[in-house]
């Protein structure tokens, strides 16, 4: 089998290569194809912290990407029309800068997943995951009847937000952007998964009791996961938005939430590539299976229904069988 | 606000809460008992629906319908027990989870390539249309009246089959202890199916009636199926009882929060802000619902274990 | 006599009509294994759980080095010294043999709240981890992973890790259980040192095990504490004899 460190570097030479390839080969949806991949493999990077180092079952995740997504939308908005963004006691002036953009995204999931996490952390099983699921379709409601940006309809921004010293249109430096967080995102977790953080973590999984009776906290533990684990992916929705010029409230869908734990599952549950292996597959059959019939969802449901029964480690778990934490 | 008024949203509240009961009910027997979170129910729900409205197009009978929906849904439920859930009872949540959302995907995709994308309809049979005049002068629509009659009788009809049949007491028995009763020599694998197919008729009876009043398309199930888990979870999961009030809490939340929220509103902005607030309000009010009962009772109003 | 490092004072527990401890007094002091015996349902394991915290006490305190701990959860009473290990193996089973070990020194010496550097490349927590399975005889095992233990190195390494908290005192719950008279001889060997460490409270069916190391012995029966003595009064008495009916003494 292939050890794991030669598969994720492999993985994502091949992300990479595609994209380069695609620019050479001046296919440019090829390299659109690529970034959406990348920047759902970054929101699967974040949800595998809360579920697989975590154990924590959320069905909510697509809260944080909403949330990053309209953290990007509204932001870019104000600028685009250059209205300033009226909260009362103070003007916020919108700007298309993504720096800005990802802090403000990043900070404002955070700030949402600390009372989140507090309420939904008193429950465990079905219940926590209806309450992540709750949430989230609280805000997907919201934001269907918040006419100011949108509603139902959305929001189109009409021009990409920039970079200093990128031209974010140009597809191959955007992706590039994506690709340079992605790998950013899978080096932390990588060393977090092994730090003192991620062995109490993951001990608060396998078994609360012990961890309890070493003095550790696992509402605790599990709380900062979940945050930090919203907070990625709050910023994979800001470049969501970024990537398709559009935020809707479906951002905030459960179908996006189950699509995101479709995509950790597929690649491997806990296994740092994981998520880019996953998010991967899932934009492949999309786009082929896609071409060949409109119906290529019923595919992705018996393959996952099969990886689900019979090949629980996911296609990482296949490829490179567990091994413990090293890799 | 008139009376009339009120009156007549309390009414369709309850009519909401019963059906969502038929949902709750499966679904809460189903987790009860054999401890799996089902997610496919929204899509036997739209089984339900589709073929009562594929048969009574066909045979011009509503009641021919309603029967194509039980035995429909009954079946699809039956046949994913037997080939997919029945590995899953074992199984750890995520598991459950991501298998059903995969049935989803199967069963919506499966329909759309049987159905096509565009809905069905199923038409009120005549005997049932048309309004009836309650006492105090309030003209309400006789299908509504005849659903809440139903919801209730299914009720009662549970009841019933909990408390006072065997099979009631096998599956009672069952959710306090899944080994115990295997080792009593129950079938279980057969008493599991049929929970299951029970479950599916349910939600496929209340597709086909709820079908005849909103419009019958894929995906119809998905938005039902997460207010019944709502109601579940108001209620504690593995109650009927818990199921029934917690219906009947939710489909009044739902429905008088969306009546009254734009109006309360309306008292401080104008008209199309207020609805539009109020509305988003409205579709939020049964989630804060959800978390403040869970706050306070985090297994549910009548629910036992976690 | 040096003040006793673990106190239980007229500790009861009911569950609604069922009284599982009534009046439960008993204390460890320094340097000594303090055994607690009695039959199947004499209300072993909720005292237990009151001196560790995942119950509380309906009434009575349970005091640690003199503080008292009634009001503490099971993790706050772990930081105070109270280490305990299982009677079915508490342990993270995907992870290797040093990881578990490592986790309880997490708690003592590093916190957890680090997130960069490896946990198993800091001195300060693998130094204590190997120390304390270097004690309990683990460290060729070290790497293996807990699923593919024995019974037996699970056991010890449930010890292992209650070892590197540094503890003040342990509570252990039937280490003893599943295993053979091999294993049972080992870990009885390694109890018998661990004493002078921190004493030992144990909670033990093992008769032989219990005579060979107990300084004294306290039998609990139908939720209240029989008698307290050395193991030759605990094995004189025809009251211990009587509620065991015939049992092992």
């Amino acid at each position: 089998m292939i050890s794991e460190r030669w598969l994720s570097l492999g993985v994502l030479v091949a992300l990479g290569g595609v994209a380069l390839a695609a620019m050479a080969l001046d296919t440019p949806y090829t390299i659109t194809l690529a970034t959406r991949a990348a920047i759902l493999a970054l929101a699967a990077a974040g949800l595998n912290i809360a579920l697989g180092l975590g154990g924590l079952v959320s069905f909510g995740h697509a809260l944080f990407f909403g949330l990053g997504g309209y953290a990007m939308g509204i932001l870019a908005f104000h600028a685009q029309t250059y209205t300033p963004l009226d909260l009362g006691l103070f003007q916020i002036t919108g700007t298309k800068s993504m720096p800005v953009i990802w802090l403000a995204a990043v900070t404002l999931s955070a700030l949402v997943a600390i009372p989140v996490g507090i309420l939904a952390l008193r429950t465990t099983g079905v219940y926590f995951i209806m309450i992540t699921l709750a949430f989230a379709q609280m805000f997907y409601y919201f934001t269907l009847s918040w006419s100011a940006y949108g509603g139902e309809d959305g929001l189109s921004i009409y021009v990409r937000n920039g970079f200093p010293g990128l031209n974010t249109f140009d597809p191959i430096q955007f992706f590039g952007l994506c690709f340079t967080l992605l790998c950013a995102v899978l080096w932390l977790s990588a060393r977090l998964k092994r730090s003192p953080f991620g062995l109490a973590l993951g001990a608060a999984r396998q078994s609360p009791a012990r961890a309890k009776a070493v003095g550790l906290s696992p509402m605790r533990l599990r709380l900062v996961a979940f945050v930090l684990s919203g907070a990625i992916a709050g910023l994979a929705g800001a470049l969501y938005a970024d990537l398709n010029r559009f935020v809707s409230p479906a951002m905030f869908g459960w179908h996006l939430s189950g699509e995101l734990i479709v995509l950790v599952i597929l690649g491997g549950v806990a296994r740092i590539i994981g998520p880019v292996v996953g998010a991967g597959v899932f934009v492949m059959l999309e786009h082929f299976l896609g071409q060949i019939t409109d119906f290529w969802q019923i595919w992705l449901g018996l393959i996952l229904l099969f990886v689900v029964l019979f090949a629980r480690g996911g296609i990482v778990g296949l490829l490179s069988p567990k091994g413990g934490r090293h890799g | 606000m008139s009376t009339i008024l009120v009156i007549e949203q309390i009414l369709n509240g309850v009519q909401l809460g019963v059906m969502l009961f038929l949902m709750a009910a499966g679904l809460t027997l189903i987790f009860g008992v054999m401890g799996l979170i089902n997610l496919a129910h929204g899509s036997l729900y739209m089984v339900g629906a589709f073929a009562a409205a594929a048969v009574a197009g066909a045979t011009g009978s509503f009641l021919a319908g309603l029967v194509a929906a039980l035995a429909a849904a009954s079946l699809a439920g039956a046949l994913i027990e037997v080939t997919v859930i029945r590995r899953l009872y074992a199984a750890d949540h995520l598991d459950q989870v991501l298998a059903t959302f995969a049935l989803i995907l199967v069963f919506s995709e499966g329909v759309r390539w049987v159905f096509g994308s565009f809905p069905l309809y199923l038409d009120i049979p005549d005997a049932l249309s048309g309004p009836v005049t309650l006492p105090g002068g309030i003209d309400y629509p006789l299908y509504r009246l005849v659903l809440i009659g139903i919801g209730l009788a299914v009720g009662l009809g549970l009841w019933w089959l909990i408390e006072r049949t065997r099979l009631g007491i096998r599956i009672r028995a069952g959710e306090n202890d899944r080994e115990m009763i295997a080792a009593l020599g129950v079938d279980i694998s057969k008493l599991y199916t049929l929970i299951f197919a029970l479950g599916a008729a349910l939600a496929g009876l209340a597709g086909a009636l709820v079908g005849a009043i909103q419009s019958v398309q894929v995906g119809m199930g998905e938005p039902v199926l997460i207010l019944a888990f709502v109601v579940i979870v108001i209620g504690g999961i593995g109650s009927i009882r818990g199921a029934f009030v917690g219906a009947i809490l939710v489909g009044l939340t739902e429905t008088l929060g969306g009546v009254f929220l734009p109006a309360v509103f309306g008292l401080f902005t104008d008209a199309a802000t207020a609805t539009s607030i109020g509305a988003a309000l409205a579709s939020m009010a049964i989630y804060v619902l959800m978390g403040a009962v869970l706050v306070w009772r985090p297994t549910g109003l009548f629910g036992g274990r976690a | 006599m040096a003040d006793p490092v673990l106190e239980v004072r007229g500790v009861s527990k009911r569950f609604g009509a069922l009284v599982a401890n009534e009046g439960i007094t008993l204390d460890l002091r320094p340097g000594e294994i303090h055994a607690v015996i009695g039959p199947n349902g004499a209300g072993k394991s909720t005292l237990i759980a009151q001196i560790c915290g995942t119950l509380r006490p309906d009434s009575g305190e349970v005091r640690l080095e003199g503080h008292e701990i009634t009001g503490l959860s099971v993790a706050q009473r772990a930081r105070k010294g109270l280490a305990r290990t299982f009677q079915i193996s508490a342990l993270a089973m995907e992870d290797t043999v040093l990881e578990n070990a490592v986790l309880g020194a997490l708690g003592a010496s590093v916190s957890p709240w680090r997130f960069w550097r490896a946990a198993l490349s800091r001195p300060a927590l693998v130094d204590r981890a190997e120390a304390a399975l270097a004690r309990v005889g683990l460290m060729q095992a070290r790497h293996r992973r807990v699923a593919d233990l024995s019974h037996g190195e699970r056991r010890q390494l449930e010890v292992a890790v209650a070892l590197t908290l540094g503890p003040r005192a342990f509570v252990m719950d039937e280490p003893m259980a599943g295993l053979g008279s091999e294993g049972s001889a080992d870990l009885t060997r390694l109890l018998d040192a661990l004493r002078a460490e921190a004493p030992i409270l144990l909670v033990e069916h093992d008769m032989d095990a219990v005579f060979a190391l107990a300084d004294r012995i306290s039998v609990l029966v139908y939720g209240r504490v029989l008698m307290t003595g050395t193991v030759a009064e605990v094995r004189a008495s025809t009251e211990v004899r009587a509620a065991y009916l015939g049992d092992a003494a």
